[in-house]
């Protein structure tokens, strides 16, 4: 059990900054991100884009302001669980909380700040009947340990990079691979396109163009996709495994699910110290709403500023908070 | 002013009318009109989670740039009219057009 003051879910900027803000008043800081790495949609979404409203930075590239906010929160250590979901939260007696991640990470925190963003990325999935019946059953999303494909019959669907990149991995892996694009041609990295190709003229690959994922095959666990091609004639594919790479989508997931006050995909908070309807629980950044909200990062600090000051009487009921600036007293790390 | 047609996830349509002048884009006016649409990225044409399909319109609205289309790419399900609402100006080119949501529901 990993056990902290402070629980972030979510590791974006404002998620990022939180732990300044908590740190100047020693409270230490654990984050969980469903992403791999931090910095939430500036850095899965728009890394290289330029941001013009951070104050004092006329123009930041987004990573640049992430690896800038990292930088800046290093004197307080925080620690992460990334690639992770946090699936549970139990309040405890004594008000504090345990939170569990998918992979069964467990976190014990006196306080939880959901900076969840517009939620945890997760990917597209197609619209096939059956399509959950078969997830964990021969249906994967992503390529956690690549061993679990060796010497199986392995079905990506895609046509971007990462369908490209998987399918040029596991051609020397499994047993068989097929790669089904709905077009003839891919806008991927050209040159992972061109070796999809290459593997596909020798023989390594099956390489199935205009074609589109029609039906899923099996009993109780997956052993067949059957497709459609441009001629609506269906394609039967032995398979072991389906991995649908068709990128990610943000969804509120089990946040819904914890007793707040949610309007419209977003948690209702006191905009006085950002503080939800569960004692204990903080929403910050665009995960929040209230009168007037602007969906903004500037926004986002200014709201974990105001939660970290009313969180240290869940931290230290039995001190006094005496407010300081960073000019005059530096900052004190742990 | 301009005025176009949206049929929304259930099949539901409803007529909207948008200023041309004002430099919006679609997924502006499908937000403000409250249609259930997230544009994560604010407009960049970088999370497809604006798309539509353009059921009726003038040269399918404008071409779609290289962006676009890779974005659109990755979607699950694509249309031959596919577009990105956010890549598409509010102009005279949407008046009478009918536009479908496909976004996830959200």
């Amino acid at each position: 059990m990993i056990n902290t003051d402070i629980c972030i879910i979510g590791a974006g900027p404002v998620g990022l900054f939180a732990v300044f803000e908590a740190g100047l008043l020693k409270m230490r800081c654990h984050l969980v991100d469903a992403l791999p790495q931090v910095g939430g949609q500036l850095s899965e979404i728009y890394p290289q884009k330029p941001i013009y409203d951070i104050p004092g930075y006329p123009e930041v590239k987004a990573q640049e302001l992430v690896d800038n906010l990292m930088k800046q929160i290093a004197p307080f250590k925080p620690t992460f669980s990334l690639g992770e979901r946090i699936d549970f939260l139990e309040k405890q007696k004594d008000g504090s909380f345990v939170l569990t991640t998918n992979d069964k990470t467990q976190i014990h925190a006196k306080v939880v700040v959901i900076a969840g963003g517009l939620g945890c990325f997760e990917p597209r999935k197609p619209v096939l009947e059956n399509l959950e019946h078969f997830e964990g059953k021969g249906i994967t999303y992503m390529v956690k340990d690549p061993e679990t494909f060796r010497d199986k019959k392995v079905i990506l669907a895609g046509g971007g990079d990462s369908a490209l990149d998987w399918t040029i991995y596991l051609s020397n892996l499994a047993q068989r691979v097929t790669l089904v694009h709905r077009n003839e041609t891919f806008r991927g990295a050209p040159d992972s396109a061109a070796k999809v190709f290459d593997l596909a003229n020798q023989g390594k690959i099956d390489l199935i163009l205009s074609a589109n994922l029609k039906k899923l095959g099996g009993n109780g666990r997956l052993n067949s996709v059957i497709l459609e091609n441009k001629t609506k004639e269906e394609i039967i594919i032995d398979a072991d495994y389906l991995i649908p790479l068709f990128g990610l989508s943000p969804k509120l997931g089990p946040i819904a699910n914890w007793g707040l006050n949610i309007d419209k995909n977003a948690i209702e908070v006191d905009t006085t110290d950002y503080s939800t309807n569960v004692k204990g629980i903080y929403a910050i950044g665009d995960i929040n709403t209230y009168e007037n909200k602007l969906k903004l990062i500037l926004c986002g600090f200014h709201e974990a500023a105001l939660m970290a000051h009313s969180a240290f009487k869940y931290v230290y009921p039995d001190q006094k908070l005496s407010f300081k600036y960073t000019t005059v007293n530096g900052v004190n790390a742990f | 002013m301009v005025t176009f047609t949206v049929e929304d996830l259930d099949g539901k349509r409803q007529d909207i009318e948008a200023p041309d002048d004002m430099g919006l884009s679609l997924m502006e006016i499908l937000k403000a009109s409250e249609y259930p649409v997230l544009a994560t990225c604010g407009g960049m044409a970088l999370c497809a989670t604006c798309h539509v399909e353009i059921l009726e319109g003038k040269d399918g609205l404008g071409e779609a740039t290289d962006v676009e289309l890779d974005q659109l790419e990755t979607l699950p399900e694509l249309f031959p009219t596919s577009r990105l609402a956010c890549q598409i100006r509010i102009s005279e080119l949407l008046d009478g057009a009918v536009i479908k949501l496909r976004g996830e529901d959200n």
